[in-house]
């Protein structure tokens, strides 16, 4: 049994309509814990003010640099004392998610019962980041919570400086788009930057995400540092007895409407069956007894649009693995950046190819934490010193995927271009000789 | 008192997900063929060796107490098969191995005040951020803001009547943790930071302070006697970066920090590249508990988009297709002189051509 509830008129408001209510939920808590009675205090008094009252800190378990985000009240009467005193240490663990973010009910309850007895009860699944965000604990139970937590099998996620929390999507546990194993390699990669995640000291974050396919359910591109994106290198594949249910269920009209004509490079094509092309880039599947689709692979950028549509009449093909992008980040300082491609393809199937990639990943974190500027994301520094200077330091070769359009002004020495033709000239000689 | 021996931490990162994943998923690993969704807010995946799988997706409040989590926990053993997961927008989905357990499933969530749908050409849950709630640079709160939205949207996340798929997201600083979107709501400060020189010189590192600010627009000054920081208020472009690593230096402003409506952003490569959102609309007041006038212009664009827009385009394809001038038109919003960009790289985002809709 908690102290008295105070007041809360403008939250009141909030426990009204069909959505389900976090005001409701806070004041369940606040029947048991004084720290959410107190919380609600809070939060009503930035509701009236329209005022935040949070200042960070110092707090951390044991071993630990990272992971909890402090949060302490500053609204405080006269006498400097907290107004709302059972919730004038308020803290939040990141507690990092299992990738595609799966759960059983066993888990769920444990969590559940870690946060009643250590922290106000009040659990976000899950933040920005992909955290656990397990919120409000005095100072004195974070440890005894981390504790709890990490005997359970799990660990903290990031905070500040530091290798961030990942995210994977659904993946190939439940998707037919996926393209390779995102929790694999979700996993893999971030444990082995777990020293750089728990014990801050890079310029600024870093953050990878994992999406499966160029749907990119994660917001890969606009939200990590090294997006892996998955894709194919091979033909579209097709089946034709899905393709004419998908026929004889939406029509001619959306076919060509809603199919073929959003295609981004217009490389699928309606033929009469007897003009279809044939090719090992031609991918065709009839979708009735005169036509069918056509697509050249060769101009296909792997948009997932057609696939989107026609699910299963239309699939990714099966020389799978994944695009990289460096460089995405939201909007401090020079702006929204999205990830820009440094690999446009490697195989992520062996041990050895996500060995490859957490390589890059090392590389890539080691070239930011000696030369990107304090608080500065590595597509800032990037864009501060060249996409060239960055992959030459990465001994990543160049190629044309990694541009929307060449140069569109001279302003560039070019006495290195013979060599640099030299160079691509043997390159393609020992190539072909191979 | 006798200090106890402190646990060292178990190293052990992301956790495998294979002890929390359904069995079918297990069984059918990287071997999905297909998916359909039945009706809104549950998908049916049918895997190459024919075994199938319903999933059940939910709204939630995503900051959820304990008794919310296990009254969930209590549905998924009863109705589902005891695993869930969520996704990036907080929603929870129940994988299910037989079509008739969809529909006892749905309706127990529904009883108990968790909307299903959220899948498809709907609009789903909203992505967002702290807010009061815990964040300590916060501009406005992010939970109740989306709770008052999505109060509003409870139809289109239930049904699936949208040209394509909706995602939204909130947030409380101009930092955007909240994400690119289809629809955003962020903060939009207008006036410069109000300096405390009384405690700048004991909260903040000064030079880390200088570098921070976009517009150089920050220098090291002696005011009262004491070292601190001023700033250039016709440089200043009141965005809050200086905000973060100079509490002293108040940006928030219960009057003058106002919501932005940002639109057309587009994660997925799906047709065209991904997308940034735009700003079409500021200026509006930060008004708890429900910010109506906020919810106002939301629910306008989203409503001249449903009826504008065509099968699969996103808000971005169906303003690349009508143009902005029409944009403007068809919702009625002013275009001001501040939604043309003069920040670095802007000449990109002006008309650059002939191509002009009369």
């Amino acid at each position: 049994m908690a102290k008295k509830q105070h007041d809360t008129p403008n939250l009141d408001q909030l426990e009204s309509g069909p959505w389900p209510s976090f005001v409701t939920g806070i004041k369940r808590l606040a029947k048991q814990s004084d720290m959410a009675v107190d919380l609600m205090g809070q939060l009503e008094t930035s509701y009236a003010t329209k005022k935040g009252f949070w200042k960070g800190g110092t707090v951390g378990v044991f071993g630990y640099g990272g992971g909890i985000i402090p949060r302490f009240t500053e609204l405080k009467n006269d006498k400097g004392e907290a107004v709302f005193p059972d919730a004038a240490e308020f803290h939040t663990l990141r507690v990092q998610p299992p990738a595609g973010m799966h759960y059983n009910t066993d888990v769920l309850r444990k969590m559940s019962d870690i946060w009643e007895k250590h922290g106000s009860g009040l659990i976000a699944f899950h933040g920005q980041s992909g955290d656990i965000m397990f919120q409000g604990a005095t100072t004195a139970n974070v440890q005894p919570a981390f504790d709890e937590l990490n005997e359970l099998g799990f660990d903290l996620g990031g905070a500040g400086p530091a290798v961030r929390t990942s995210m994977s999507c659904v993946g190939a546990a439940r998707c037919e788009n996926s393209c390779y194993d995102e929790a694999n390699a979700h996993r893999t990669v971030l444990n082995n930057f777990l020293d750089d995640m728990h014990r801050p000291s890079l310029p600024y974050k870093f953050k990878f995400k994992f999406s499966g396919c160029p749907n990119d359910c994660m917001n890969s591109i606009q939200r990590a540092d090294m997006a892996v994106i998955g894709t194919w290198r091979d033909n579209i594949r097709t089946d034709e007895k899905m393709a004419k249910q998908w026929m004889a269920k939406h029509g001619m009209d959306e076919l060509v409407n809603d199919v073929i004509a959003r295609c981004p490079t217009k490389t699928i094509q309606l033929k009469q069956i007897k003009n279809v092309k044939k090719g090992k880039d031609i991918s065709s599947v009839a979708v009735n007894d005169t036509h069918a689709l056509e697509i050249d692979n060769k101009d296909c950028v792997r948009c997932m649009h057609c696939i989107n549509v026609m699910s299963g009449a239309l699939a990714t093909g099966t020389d799978k693995g994944a695009s990289i992008l460096v460089g995405g980040k939201r909007t401090l300082k020079i702006g929204d950046l999205f990830g820009t491609v440094v690999i446009p393809f490697m195989k992520l199937e062996t041990e050895e190819d996500m060995d490859k990639l957490v390589d890059l990943g090392q590389r890539t974190i080691d070239f930011f934490a000696e030369n990107a500027l304090e608080h500065e994301r590595t597509g800032e520094m990037i864009e501060r010193i060249g996409l060239v200077n960055f992959l030459e330091a990465m001994e990543i070769e160049i190629d044309a995927s990694m541009v929307a359009n060449p140069r569109t002004n001279p302003y560039v020495r070019t006495d290195g271009w013979d060599d640099e033709v030299a160079k691509i000239k043997a390159k393609k000689q020992a190539g072909m000789g191979a | 008192m006798a200090q106890t021996a402190l646990r060292r931490p178990v190293e052990s990162g992301v956790p495998d997900n294979k002890q929390f994943l359904h069995p079918k998923f297990i069984k059918n690993y990287g071997n999905w063929k297909c998916h359909d969704r039945p009706r809104p807010g549950v998908l049916h995946h049918t895997s190459h060796t024919g075994d199938e799988v319903w999933s059940v997706r939910a709204g939630t409040q995503r900051q959820m107490d304990v008794f919310t989590i296990r009254k969930l926990c209590d549905i998924a053993d009863k109705y589902a098969e005891g695993f869930v997961r969520f996704t990036i927008r907080s929603n929870i989905e129940f994988m299910v191995s037989t079509a008739k357990q969809v529909d006892p499933l749905i309706a127990e969530l529904e009883k108990n005040g968790f909307p299903v749908g959220g899948t498809g050409n709907s609009i789903s849950m909203i992505a967002h951020t702290q807010g009061w709630l815990h964040c300590d640079i916060p501009g406005t709160d992010a939970s109740g803001v989306v709770k008052s939205l999505m109060d509003d949207l409870i139809d289109d996340f239930r049904a699936e009547e949208m040209p394509n798929r909706v995602h939204l997201s909130t947030s409380c600083c101009e930092i955007n943790c909240g994400g690119q979107a289809d629809l955003a709501i962020i903060v939009q400060h207008t006036k410069p930071p109000k300096i405390n020189h009384e405690m700048v010189a004991n909260v903040c590192e000064r030079p880390a302070v200088v570098a921070r600010c976009p517009v150089a627009a920050i220098r090291p000054a002696m005011v009262n006697g004491k070292p601190s920081l001023e700033i250039d208020e016709s440089k200043c472009m009141c965005c809050g970066a200086c905000y973060p690593p100079c509490p002293p230096m108040q940006i928030n402003d219960p009057e003058h920090s106002k919501l932005a409506i940002w639109v057309g952003g587009k994660n997925s490569n799906a047709r065209g590249k991904p997308t940034f959102m735009k700003m079409v609309a500021s200026g509006l007041p930060n008004n708890p508990p429900r910010w109506v006038e906020v919810g106002v212009v939301v629910k306008n664009i989203l409503n001249v988009y449903k009826k504008d827009g065509k099968p699969w385009e996103r808000i971005s394809d169906w303003i690349e297709r009508i143009g902005w001038p029409q944009f403007f038109e068809k919702t009625g919003l002013p275009f001001t002189k501040y939604l043309i960009d003069d920040w670095r790289g802007s000449r990109a985002s002006l008309n650059q051509s002939a191509h002009i809709r009369f």
